[in-house]
């Protein structure tokens, strides 16, 4: 803040309290000492106004007020902005930082040694997995669901099937730079018809119940072949290299009927898992990846 | 002790008193802040709202979203740790009006920009239910039907030019095609997602 409007601060500040401090005293010198009965003379709507004394647990009041503002101002920054910051030191930014330091060095050590710990030990740590489980309803329940059993468009995390893979590295990959599954839009290319068979030769694959002629499924077999085998693999099996989803099995991210499939197929689609890096830092990234990784490993323990 | 009566029977000289008891909280608290370095500069990084964000921005003020959310982070320790770096008025300076808002009863938004993706941020619009069990924000499925008015976009962008934001003339020029054949619903994803990405210090 400039000199100048420091010092219009400063001078408006105790311009206006010295104008109060004046309106008071002025006020409660020139007042009689005694109650009367006398009034102050108006009249309205035959109310009058006794011309009594100020009471005193009301001068006490005012008086309290200005004692408390000229201590606040000794206090803390504000009657001199950038020249005078109060004695105390206080600023807003610099409570935060004390804060976060004190949290810190509460915290950050038991940070530190998780991070430092492989996701796989961490299995054996209920209380790291609890840590991050916590981490996990503040960011990741919005998409993935509070109970990991996400939604459509957003992957089911505690099924075995995973589509940039589900070691715990990979896990982490994913949370900390996060991911993108691009499916082109196939609609221009393929046609109306060539989306309808790849659909129909797509659902079969997976065995489900598929109302097309085979003439149709080997037309959708062959397009399949030039188009989706790149991503799908062959056999359908997915790549997660690119994050492509097997499609023989029973997880249909984007559904599974057949206006759906052909839904996806026409107009593509775009999974956007964010990076939590910047976010979250390396260490709550590490801590929530063992939650998430733990949530697969708990239910491949009870089959 | 009767001269307050001088005040209190001339309705004009009590008007000027009362303007001039009040205004010092006024001259005190906000006339600097009109010429301070901190408040009227942009902070760095930061950029005017593109036609397609501005066009959300009013959206966002249209459906009331500044009801119920905030856009202003404090700085204390739960929140900062919440939803990132605090505000800063730098950050607000091409804001008219800004939308800080004062009542939260969903989640800040002020760093809400890229945390989640473009189709998150179109289901939960649709339905907050099918992303967020538990939510109790309304549903906007509306904002997928309605277009946005193209034809205003470069009004919109000309006023806000004349009150010092740094729109050039290709900007203003290209503001109609830009939002051509948007939705509402692309505007304010559009606008949502940009909020507090200036600031690239996020924790």
């Amino acid at each position: 803040m400039s000199s100048f409007w420091s010092g219009w601060v400063l001078v408006l500040t105790l311009a206006c309290l010295a104008l109060v401090v004046f309106v008071l005293f002025s006020t409660w010198k020139v007042q009689r000492k005694d109650t009367t009965e006398d009034t102050v003379g108006h009249e309205f709507d035959g109310i009058t106004e006794y011309d009594n004394p100020m009471p005193m647990w009301w001068i006490g009041l005012f008086l309290g007020t200005l004692i408390f503002g000229a201590v606040y101002l000794v206090l803390y920054p504000g009657i001199w902005p950038g020249k005078f910051d109060g004695i105390l030191g206080w600023s807003s930014t610099g409570e935060l930082k004390a804060d976060q330091e004190k949290h810190a060095r509460q915290y950050q050590p038991i940070f530190e040694q998780y991070a430092a710990t492989s996701i796989e030990e961490l299995q054996e740590n209920p209380k790291a997995l609890a840590m991050g489980k916590r981490i996990f309803l503040n960011n990741c329940a919005l998409c993935h669901g509070s109970d990991a059993g996400g939604a459509f468009g957003f992957p089911q995390l505690t099924d075995h099937d995973w589509l940039w893979g589900g070691s715990p590295d990979e896990i982490k990959m994913s949370v900390l730079n996060g991911r993108n599954g691009q499916m082109p839009a196939w609609g221009p290319v393929l046609g109306d018809k060539g989306v309808r068979d790849v659909a129909s030769y797509v659902r079969s694959m997976s065995g489900l119940d598929v109302k097309a002629d085979q003439s149709a499924l080997d037309n959708g077999k062959a397009l399949y072949a030039t188009t989706c085998a790149v991503c799908h693999g062959n056999e359908g099996k997915g790549n997660k290299m690119f994050g492509a989803p097997n499609l023989t099995d029973d997880t249909w991210l984007y559904g599974n009927s057949q206006t759906l499939v052909e839904y996806t197929i026409r107009k593509g689609r775009n999974g956007v898992m964010p990076p939590w890096n910047e976010v979250l830092g390396p260490e709550k990234v590490h801590l929530v990846s063992a939650y998430v990784y733990s949530l697969s490993q708990e239910e491949k323990a009870a089959e | 002790m009767l001269n307050h009566e001088i005040f209190e029977k001339n309705i004009g000289l009590m008007v000027v008193g009362v303007i001039f008891a009040i205004s010092f909280g006024g001259l005190v608290e906000i006339v600097p802040l009109f010429n301070l370095k901190e408040t009227t500069e942009p902070v760095e990084g930061l950029k005017p709202y593109t036609a397609l964000e501005l066009e959300g921005r009013d959206v966002y003020i249209k459906e009331g979203c500044v009801g119920c959310h905030s856009q202003m982070i404090r700085p204390l320790r739960a929140e900062v740790e919440r939803y990132g770096h605090y505000s800063v008025a730098g950050e607000s300076v091409y804001d008219y009006p800004f939308l800080w808002g004062s009542k939260r009863t969903g989640p800040d938004l002020a760093r809400v920009g890229q945390r989640y993706s473009d189709e998150w941020h179109r289901a939960h619009l649709i339905n907050p239910r099918d992303v967020v069990p538990a939510s109790i924000m309304p549903a906007y499925p509306h904002l997928s039907e309605n277009l946005i008015d193209s034809s205003v976009t470069p009004k919109k962008l000309q006023a806000l030019k004349t009150l010092g934001v740094p729109y050039t003339e290709e900007q203003i020029a290209s503001a109609s095609s830009d939002v051509q054949g948007k939705t509402e619903m692309d505007a304010l994803i559009a606008y949502l997602q940009g909020l507090g990405t200036a600031l690239t210090q996020k924790r």
